[in-house]
This record gives structure tokens, sequence and C-alpha cells, in this order.
């Protein structure tokens, strides 16, 4: 079994093609310029701190909402002005693991972080992000353990 | 917030408002510096001119738990286009945390033309002030750095030990809960944790954001005074070690001490928890 599902795997190939860390960083910036905010049919301020993603200092919240396809999207809000590493974080997540079977997204390591970022993120930051990508996986164990069926692949 | 110069701190050299900068933005004396924890965001917006020091690639040794040494300064200061002249003006992310610290790495090496920007980068992006994204590039200077010398503001474990049993005053600027041992490490930050919970025996546990404003600016010498000193009797003339995890933080609280309430000898602990809780056979305290 691969050790991340297709689409991500291909966003860490493609972020690999950087030839330098001054090219990662702003395909990494490209990237977080692509975010949106959770859509009001989801969730509107004050969002409840259940979804709050836990040791995240950017302010990050994590919704999923069920597809009709048995499987889940992913929905974010960056609360912290400057929480850009958080914006790239949410959309990589919701672009190449919404719509995965759950299954698959419980899978998902939280080290995929550093894959992304690299080793130098300092231990709060990759804490952070690394509680992105939990708050992903610990959706993706409720719709299971709700009983839904696991989306067929 | 007032003005910097009304706000009865003992110095106002190493501390700029965010106005003062926009009003030297030009000046060829001074070489603007964004220091963050977010590797994202110099590149993504930053202070016409700004140049990056990294606090893990620029500051660290690559290799050791250290420092870099003189020649890494020399590269590091010649890359920025700094001479032994240049005013550095250091401003980032969370409060200045590693602006401060990278200020207090300047000070290894007697670079004292330093000042840190008030706020940081928050404030002068919430004033809607300019950012621009291409990296300033300056012609490469010819930067002399003297040795690093640690004996003003570093300390090591055994000069703690010493500190310790002499009962001299030390600051743990951690959380309250790393502080009694209820944590390890700082909430979040588990693999800079240790192996025992606590603090050094006699430290007073004064955590670093008390010195700061919500909008990361430093609060007045007198709301400063009111916590050092009235609520934890520390004297100016005291010799003081201040230290947290890997004493970033710590750095923080060691520029206000010494540089806003004019504490004469402050020193920052980098080791800090996250080698002290790890040692074997030292002393320590938890209630």
């Amino acid at each position: 079994m691969d050790a991340y599902p297709e689409k991500l795997a291909m966003l860490l190939e493609y972020l690999d093609l950087s030839g330098d860390r001054d090219e990662r960083i702003q395909m990494l910036i490209d990237i977080a310029s692509r975010f949106k905010s959770v859509p009001e049919f989801i969730a509107t301020r004050p969002f409840s701190k259940t979804h709050l993603t836990p040791a995240c200092e950017s302010e990050a919240y994590v919704w999923c909402e069920e597809l009709p396809s048995q499987s889940l999207k992913f929905h974010f809000a960056v609360e912290n002005p400057q929480g850009i590493s958080a914006k790239c974080m949410a959309v990589i997540l919701d672009e190449t693991l919404s719509g995965e079977s759950a299954s698959r997204l419980a899978r998902v390591p939280g080290e995929v972080v550093y894959r992304i970022f690299g080793k130098d993120l300092s231990m709060g930051k990759s804490m952070g992000l690394m509680g992105m990508v939990s708050m992903v996986q610990a959706c993706a164990k409720r719709y299971l353990a709700s009983g839904h069926a696991d989306k067929r692949l | 917030m007032s003005a910097i110069e009304e706000r009865g701190y003992a110095s106002t050299d190493a501390l700029v408002s965010t106005e003062w900068v926009s009003e030297h933005l030009n000046d060829p004396n001074l070489r603007f510096a964004e220091s963050n924890e977010d590797p994202l965001l110099y590149a993504s917006g930053h202070i016409p001119g700004a140049v990056e020091v990294d606090w893990t690639r620029d500051l660290n040794h690559p290799l050791r738990r250290d420092y870099l040494d003189k020649s890494g300064f020399e590269d590091l200061m010649r890359r920025i286009g700094a001479t032994r002249e240049t005013t550095v003006v250091l401003y980032g992310d969370k409060s200045n945390w590693w602006a401060c610290y990278a200020f207090w790495v300047f000070q290894l090496f007697g670079h004292t033309n330093a000042k840190i920007m008030d706020g940081g980068r928050l404030k002068w992006q919430s004033e809607g002030r300019p950012l621009v994204t291409e990296a300033a590039i300056y012609p490469t200077t010819n930067y002399q750095a003297p040795d690093r010398d640690d004996s003003g503001v570093r300390v090591f474990r055994d000069q703690v030990l010493e500190h310790v049993q002499a009962g001299r005053p030390l600051v743990d600027v951690r959380s309250p809960a790393e502080y009694t041992g209820e944590r390890l490490h700082m909430e979040a930050y588990p693999n800079e944790g240790a192996l025992r919970g606590g603090h050094i025996p006699g430290a007073a546990n004064i955590p670093w954001a008390r010195a700061a404003n919500e909008d990361g600016t430093f609060k007045t010498a007198d709301e400063l005074r009111a916590i050092y000193t009235g609520e934890n009797n520390l004297q100016a003339g005291d010799d003081i070690v201040a230290y947290c995890r890997i004493g970033e933080r710590s750095s923080h609280t060691w520029f206000v001490l010494t540089y806003l309430l004019g504490f004469q000898q402050v020193r920052n602990y980098d080791g800090s928890w996250t080698e002290w809780g790890n040692l074997v056979n030292v002393p320590i305290e938890k209630p």
C-alpha cells in the first residue's frame, strides 16, 4: 500500500521538482493563494471550538462535509492573518484528500507535513500542521464509525 | 499604545516603532531583517528592502547544538550586505520571538548596532503598511566579525548550577504548567520535551508573554517593573539567568530586562529546560 493517496503523492512529486528552498517556498505560497475560507452553508463565525485544530497557533478550523459519493469534502478556516502555512496545508488537504475513501484518509501519516514543508519547521509550526492532518483523519474515522459505507475506488 | 519615548524605558536605543521604520526605509545605514517561525511568511511579503534571517539555517550550527561560529556570522552579514557599522533592525512573527532571538545571537558577535521593531510583522501588516515579495539583494560586504564571545549574555549548564548554589535569581519564562512540571513540554511541542518536569530551583515563573501587549508591542516600563520588580523582586543590579525550553522565549525576556528595564547583568541559558530537564543529577524543584 502506498504511503500517500494518489493526488497527495502527485502533489509531493510536484513539490520535489523544486530546485531549491526558495522555489519550493514559492510553490507553497502559490498553493496558499488558492485558499478559500469555509463557505457559510457549512459554518459561520463564531466557529465552534470543536472544529478548532488543537495546538495550531494559526487557529485553523476543520469541517468535513459528507458527499453523496460516499466520501468527504474538507473545509477550513484560518483565523490568524499570518497563518500562511496553515492556509497552504488546508488547500493541500482539500485538493488532494477530499473525495478519497474514508479508510484511506484515516491512514494519511502526519509526517507528510515534513515532506511538504521540509525538516526545518519549528516544533510549534509542525505540530500545528500535523494537527490539521489529525483533524482530517478524525473526520474520516468518525465517518466510518458511524456506519457509513466506505467509498469504493 | 503610547510612543516608545513616552513609555519610560531605561533606553530606547534598541527599540523602534513601525512609524520610524516607515520613515527610514531608504536609509543606507540600516538593514531591515525579518526573522519568523513560519518559513513562508518572508517570501509572501516583507518590508521593502528587508532581508530574511532564518533562525535555523542562519543562526544555528548545522550539526552541533550551538550557534554559528565567527565565519558563519561573517557569511551571514556579508550576504545581507551589512558592515560593522550597519544598524540591523529586526522584526518578525509571534510578537518578535525570533527577532529577539536573532538580536541576542548578534550580541554574541558584538554586533550591538541592532534594534527591534516594536509589534513585529503583525503590527506592520495590520497598519496597512507596504509589503513586497521580491527578495532584497545587496552587494556583498567584507564583514569582519570578532570571535564569538558567549561570556556576556549567554550562560552554560555548569554556570547555571553555580548560580543556583549561590542563590542568585533565575527567571523561568515558560508557561505555569511547564514550570510546575505538569507538562514536560510546551503544549504542542512534545518532541522538545524532557525526561523530568519542574523548574531550576529558585526560579521565578514569569511567562514571556506577560511583557507583551495583545498587538505584540512591549508593555510600558511601569507595567514591566510591576511584573519583574513589584511581583518578583528582581532588581536592576541582580545577576539574572533567564531560560525557557530552547532559549527563544527567554531571548524576549532577556531583551525586556536588559534594554527596556536597564538591568545590567542578564544572561540567557539557551540550553534551557531541554538540557536541564534531561541532565543527570542536577537539582530540580517541583511543587
